[in-house]
């Protein structure tokens, strides 16, 4: 985006967005390995979801890595900021659930 | 002195123009009242050479024009440490030998003439003036494109439209959008999701602009907002489902025919600037400033063409029905929007109905299709009754709780044949709910409204989103002039 903070005649627009956008979002650094690592398993609350979970734990567990499971109240609204707090102290990974 | 605003001097002021015939005529009384009335200053807009008798000042920037709100010349205040406490515009004998005290000011001048417009309402010159003198309040990043980019392009580029092309928000064009709330631009008027952005009248006022509104929509965008950014519409997870939901936009209220929304032939149609343009800068505030985006949090596996705008006004002066925003708590007459978190339209046809018990047969097996046939309670509908059918209600007295009571009626049945599995159909509702009597609609999640042209045997009817505190709730809100 050149011309940011310019404040010249022309097309110069305003712009609509938060600003708050970074040009590229890193991902965090992945493990190379789950083994010894705290797993945590969200949960959205759709139907089936658990069973679909189920094998991901005994798959996880296989690996080596502890698992812990969590549920969303609702799957049609973001995850309270209790619980993401309790999941991001307690674990290093985490794999949110679908379902259908 | 915010904004460059001249101090006015105590005493007497009187601006005028040179071209202005009225300021010509008052010209030869302006040394007598500067020598009997006291302290009397001079602005002239254009050349103030044409004064004698006095030392005229020049307007030069229009600044003392602009900031006292003149629109018409010659105008003559009275100024009493440093506020204005009376005014007069054009020429009044009465009223100017009143307020210069001179009893026999002006007797040989009829004794009334009409002034001429301030320069600084010059259509040609207001939206540079707006730049100058309120341009410092406005705070959004500045961009600009390079001379190479066309600038509907570089808007496309860079993903702030909704895939038809935006007006660009250019610093004057903004200016104006803001002409039409008296809102502060750096008033927050919510949490916009899914972001959680704080949302400025000002980001508001630019995404208004790109959509196409006129200033005067400013004030139903922004309460239609307020409607949707909150946890009970849920426009986070209006966003997020799959489901093909979006806001839809009901108006109410007098204010709707006075910004000539459309409520009658093709009202959930295209081709009305207010209900194309206000649903359309609700939806690019979400994308632009809430980050709400198809493909990223919102995952829609279908959509719907409403998803680009759905907004249009009841028809409240033919209705049958008491105004909907009424009917949820609002007091008559007050402008209002209520938003659905809603699919598509979908058309009713019953051309042989004569009675209103067989019209309401006829929408109550059209209604319990809806989502679908074997699901209950959990999703709420807008109908939209046209005229043609609204009549058949009006000439036999139905008002809108008589039409909700035989609907709610005929839309009950036994949870046997709506359980998973009946009917050979997996899709249902749990087996514990087999032997209860099960409405279509929960009280309340039917939003009857009144709108269409005036010629057309049909309904239209919009299916809701999972409702309730696990979904989206519909709100109501008042639109603040």
């Amino acid at each position: 985006m050149t011309g940011v903070n310019d404040r010249t005649a022309g097309n110069t627009v305003l712009d609509p967005t938060n600003e708050s956008r970074p040009a590229v979002r890193t991902l965090l650094e992945r493990p190379d390995s789950l083994e010894g690592l705290v797993v945590g398993l969200l949960d959205i609350s759709k139907p089936r979801g658990n069973v679909f979970l189920d094998r991901i734990e005994s798959r996880v567990t296989a690996m080596g890595a502890t698992v812990l499971r969590y549920s969303k109240p609702t799957f049609t609204k973001p995850a309270p900021v209790d619980l993401r707090h309790e999941i991001a102290t307690h674990c290093n990974v985490v794999i949110e659930a679908l379902a259908d | 002195m915010p904004n460059g605003r001249p101090a006015l001097p105590d005493g007497l002021v009187l601006v005028m123009k040179q071209e202005c015939a009225t300021c010509r005529l008052v010209e030869p009384l302006v040394a007598r009242i500067a020598g009997e009335a006291g302290p009397l200053t001079v602005w002239v807009q254009d050349d103030p050479s044409f004064v004698g008798g006095a030392t005229a000042l020049h307007d030069s920037d229009l600044a003392v024009s602009w900031h006292n709100s003149i629109e018409t010349v010659p105008t003559l205040m009275v100024v009493r440490e440093g506020r204005e406490t009376e005014r007069t515009v054009g020429w009044s004998r009465e009223d100017w030998r009143r307020i210069t005290g001179i009893a026999d000011l002006g007797g040989d001048l009829p004794p009334v003439r009409p002034g001429c417009g301030s320069m600084s309402v010059d259509p040609d010159l207001t939206d540079e003036l707006r730049v100058r003198f309120t341009g410092d309040t406005l705070t959004a990043r500045h961009v600009e494109f390079s001379s190479a980019e066309d600038e509907f392009e570089a808007m496309f580029a860079r993903g702030w439209t909704d895939g038809l092309p935006v007006v660009p928000p250019t610093r004057e064009r903004v200016l104006r959008m803001l002409s039409g709330t008296t809102r502060a631009p750096s008033d927050v008027v919510a949490l916009c999701p899914p972001d959680l952005v704080e949302l400025t009248v000002e980001k508001i006022a630019i995404n208004a602009v790109m959509a196409g509104c006129l200033p005067e929509y400013m004030p139903w965008v922004i309460a239609a907002l307020e409607a949707v950014c909150n946890d009970t519409f849920n426009m986070h997870g209006v966003l997020a489902t799959t489901m093909p939901v979006g806001p839809v936009i009901i108006c109410n209220g007098p204010g709707t025919r006075a910004i000539g929304m459309n409520s009658g032939i093709n009202v959930l149609g295209q081709g009305n600037r207010a209900n194309s343009t206000i649903g359309r800068a609700v939806q690019l505030t979400v994308r632009n400033v809430g980050g709400g985006r198809p493909g990223e949090v919102d995952r829609a596996t279908h959509g719907n063409p409403g998803k680009v705008s759905f907004c249009f006004a009841e028809d409240e002066l033919n209705s049958p029905f008491t105004p909907l925003a009424q009917w949820r708590g609002m007091k008559p007459g007050t402008d209002a929007v209520t938003v659905f978190a809603g699919e598509g339209p979908r058309g009713m046809v019953d051309q042989l109905a004569r009675t209103p018990d067989e019209l309401c047969q006829s929408l109550a097996a059209s209604l319990l299709p809806m989502q679908h046939p074997k699901l209950v309670i959990g999703f709420d509908a807008i109908l939209i009754i046209s005229p043609d059918h609204g009549r058949i209600f009006r000439e036999a007295g139905w008002d809108r709780d008589r039409v909700l009571t035989e609907l709610t009626a005929l839309t009950t049945r036994h949870g046997s044949g709506l359980v998973r599995g009946a009917g050979g159909i997996a899709e249902g509702i749990p087996p514990h709910l087999a032997d209860a009597m099960l409405p279509k609609f929960r009280a309340g999640g039917l939003l009857i409204t009144y709108a269409g042209g005036g010629a057309g045997l049909f309904s239209s009817m919009v299916a809701g989103w999972a409702n309730g505190s696990v979904g989206s709730e519909p709100v109501t809100r008042a639109v603040a002039s």
